[in-house]
């Protein structure tokens, strides 16, 4: 409020300037009024802010209208760059590939930690412990796990899971190998490393849950399921649809996993939105195509607001608890 | 309210900006005792005793240059992550590219015009023509030096082909040999007989190195015209000859996703009977992957039997940063001379890189193609005789007819793109067993007409 009551202050004091709102301040009494102090405590955040955000998400703005090798002078170009993606024909595959993944990690991603969670917190005994082993595959380093999980999926029959479905009488299988498994196997290394950061979420929320409704249940004589359909779910709506928005935008930007397991591959049945803009900028060891890599990134981020407000708007009377 | 708004965001989009512009001109390194501080690459990954050898030699620079301050760091050229390097000037001020890059490069005045202190090197004049050209100017200069040249051949685990009953003294000369060894190897050792790479451009590499071998060419250069000639029948017959290989004999082991290391590891380790890369691939397997001296085996690529079959062949350049002044630039030239090309053209210097090596147990004597003219390169061989250390009569069938071979470089036009496009056709037939190999190289060559028309 300290900010506001200068504002409207100021018509009655400042002199007028011309071309001005009448409503504006001088200088002057914004220094006065404590405005350069302001300014000083916010200028640490704003230059960190500026230099390692703001800055990097405008130049790439600039970028995508321009054909550069970030050596030689940039020239700008319209919007071939947009055309030019739009018009590749792996964009189209790489966009499916997205989906797939999203969809893929949406089926199994979004309701395991769920299902982790509500256990845990049932469990009476040494629960510190299972929120502990949730929580392990996050602490491994991203790059470690992706290694490790390469080494499991040998698709030889010695390979590790092939070893294991070996003694049931399966396999071998192909894994990473195979144009149609290789996406799956990606989505279940991607599952088991992120669902930790996930279960911790929800046990938190469910710890918010007050117990006497639970116990309102019991008598009522709900058991388990019922007790998680009506009170466990309702009371975790707003977490819910939260973390699926997170899970949306997050599958939509995968990276990671595709350009650590299989490069894109085999036969660019791995090749999501996000390996592909890789691809344009660095794929070619003669300066890429930086003004491609950054024409779809911002296509990628405009889409991905738009659907962020839209499932907010649609979403807001259910969030509301 | 709004305006002091504006004003910050201003101020907050304009101060990153005016500090990011802070541009930089080529200017010296001068430590504070004078000395004029190179960085120069040292291989990514190398194994300790390789990491003393080379520091050995840049303390002999040193005592040799009083005045030149050497300063090592990582560096090994992949084409992902090359660019980002460029782009963002973390290169070392001498570090290394494949030929193919060098005339783009040169182009851009991405590196430096160093062709001055190239031209007073005693050798300069020495260099095989058909070598220098990848580093020079559309002018004739010399902007970066060669420092290496490969022909593609067959690697082959000796262990692995005796245990299969083969002849490791008698490596297959054609494809048909090839494939039979390959499937014999698998199904009497369980190991992938014959394995390519696929990933991150490489796939496209060795596919057009076997289309050169059956004699095919992947484009047709006619001044400023270029052609895809992807869809033709020897590429044909090498995908056929692979998707036999893969879906009939099974004899191509269970990693379809192999990039140049990736191979390489699995090939020291014994899980791969054969492969195509580099001749001078032995360097890279003893001193980064630990392969056994006994298990090597290399023989000439084979080659189909028609007069347009030929070898692929590349190189290395050794090139300097463009960002460096001229003292620097002439440091950096002088190490050039000294740690790549001075083991090639001076007894001296060949003597004690090679006694260095021998000394720290890294191998001497792997054999490379000639930078320098024949009779340079043949004395050189004499000259360091006496430290070879390398199992060279394991590599007999390659030594005995890699001079003999036609020797063909990598397609000039978008050389990287077009092994790209590549590496999907290869992955192709090896993941998809019902893949149609005629429409895979109509697309195929579709995309690389494409991609060369664009540049």
């Amino acid at each position: 409020m300290a900010v506001q009551s200068p504002v409207r202050a100021a018509p009655a004091t400042a002199p007028r300037e011309p071309g001005s709102a009448s409503r504006r301040r001088s200088p002057v009494s914004w220094v006065r009024r404590g405005g350069l102090s302001t300014l000083l405590f916010l200028l640490p955040l704003l230059i960190v802010f500026g230099v390692f955000s703001w800055a990097p998400i405008v130049q790439s703005v600039v970028m995508s209208f321009q054909r550069t090798n970030l050596v030689g002078p940039a020239e700008f170009v319209g919007l071939d760059n947009f055309v030019q993606v739009l018009t590749d024909p792996l964009l189209w595959t790489a966009l499916e590939n997205t989906l797939w993944f999203a969809f893929l990690a949406l089926l199994f991603g979004y309701p395991i930690p769920l299902v982790v969670a509500v256990l845990i917190s049932e469990v009476r005994a040494r629960r510190g412990l299972f929120s502990a082993l949730a929580y392990l595959p996050v602490v491994v380093p991203p790059v470690v796990a992706v290694l490790l999980w390469k080494f499991f999926y040998d698709a030889s029959p010695s390979g590790v899971f092939n070893t294991v479905l070996g003694w049931v009488g399966l396999g071998p299988w192909q894994w990473l190998q195979d144009q149609g498994s290789a996406m799956p196997a990606l989505v279940l290394e991607a599952t088991w490393a992120a669902a930790g950061g996930t279960v911790i979420i929800y046990l938190a929320a469910l710890a918010g849950v007050p117990a006497d409704l639970y116990e309102a249940a019991e008598i009522d004589g709900a058991g388990i399921w019922r007790k998680v359909w009506h009170v466990t779910l309702p009371r975790l709506r707003t977490v819910l649809l939260v973390t699926f928005i997170l899970q949306i935008i997050g599958t939509a930007q995968v990276f990671l996993e595709p350009f650590l397991f299989t490069g894109g591959g085999p036969a660019n049945s791995t090749t999501t939105l996000l390996l592909l803009i890789y691809d344009y900028a660095f794929a070619n060891s003669l300066g890429g195509d930086y003004g491609a890599a950054t024409a779809l990134s911002i296509m990628l981020a405009a889409a991905l607001a738009v659907f962020s407000v839209v499932y907010f708007r649609l979403t807001k009377s259910w969030s509301g608890s | 309210m709004k305006s002091s708004r504006i004003r910050i965001l201003t101020t907050a989009l304009v101060v990153p900006f005016a500090l990011s512009a802070c541009g930089s001109s080529p200017e010296d390194q001068v430590g504070t005792d004078g000395k004029v501080v190179i960085t120069v690459a040292i291989d990514a990954g190398l194994e300790k005793a390789a990491v003393d050898a080379f520091t050995k030699r840049a303390e002999q620079f040193e005592q040799a240059n009083p005045t030149v301050d050497v300063r090592t760091q990582e560096y090994t050229w992949t084409a992902a992550t090359f660019t980002a390097q460029l782009a963002g000037g973390t290169v070392p001020d001498v570090f290394t590219v494949p030929f193919t890059d060098g005339r783009g490069l040169i182009e851009r005045k991405q590196i430096a015009d160093v062709s001055e202190q190239v031209a007073k090197l005693p050798y300069a004049g020495a260099l095989n023509p058909n070598v220098a050209k990848a580093g020079q100017a559309a002018d004739g200069k010399q902007w970066a030096v060669p420092i290496a040249a490969y022909g593609q051949a067959l690697h082959y685990n000796r262990t692995l082909f005796r245990q299969a009953g083969l002849d490791p003294d008698k490596p297959p000369t054609t494809w048909a040999e090839v494939r039979t060894a390959a499937k014999q190897i698998t199904e009497r050792t369980g190991q992938a007989g014959y394995a390519t790479m696929t990933q991150g451009n490489t796939g496209g590499w060795i596919l057009t190195t076997l289309d050169y071998a059956f004699g095919g060419r992947t484009e047709k250069v006619d001044g400023d015209k270029a052609e895809a000639t992807i869809d033709t029948p020897e590429m044909a017959e090498v995908l056929n000859t692979l998707r036999a290989m893969r879906w009939q004999d099974n004899s191509m082991g269970a990693n379809f996703l192999y990039d140049w290391a990736g191979i390489n590891q699995d090939f020291a380790a014994g899980r791969i009977g054969m492969y195509v890369s580099g001749g001078g691939n032995y360097g890279n397997l003893v001193t980064q992957n630990g392969l056994k001296p006994e298990d090597y085996g290399v023989a000439a690529l084979p080659l189909a039997d028609k007069p347009q079959a030929g070898v692929l062949g590349g190189g290395t350049l050794a090139v300097v940063s463009p960002k460096i002044g001229d003292r620097s630039k002439d440091a950096a030239v002088k190490w050039i001379d000294f740690y790549y090309m001075g083991k090639l053209t001076d007894e001296q210097a060949a003597v004690a890189d090679a006694k260095t090596l021998a000394e720290t147990k890294q191998p001497v004597g792997v054999p490379t193609l000639p930078v320098v003219d024949r009779a340079t390169y043949d004395k050189a061989q004499q000259w360091t005789k006496p430290y070879v250390n390398i199992p060279l009569a394991q590599m007999k069938p390659y030594t005995d007819k890699m001079f003999d071979q036609p020797l063909l470089t990598e397609p000039t036009r978008s050389t990287q793109d077009v092994y790209k496009i590549l590496d999907t056709t290869v992955q192709t037939v090896l993941t998809d067993q019902s893949a149609d190999v005629a429409a895979l190289l109509a697309k195929a060559d579709a995309d690389v007409q494409n991609q060369i028309g664009r540049s």
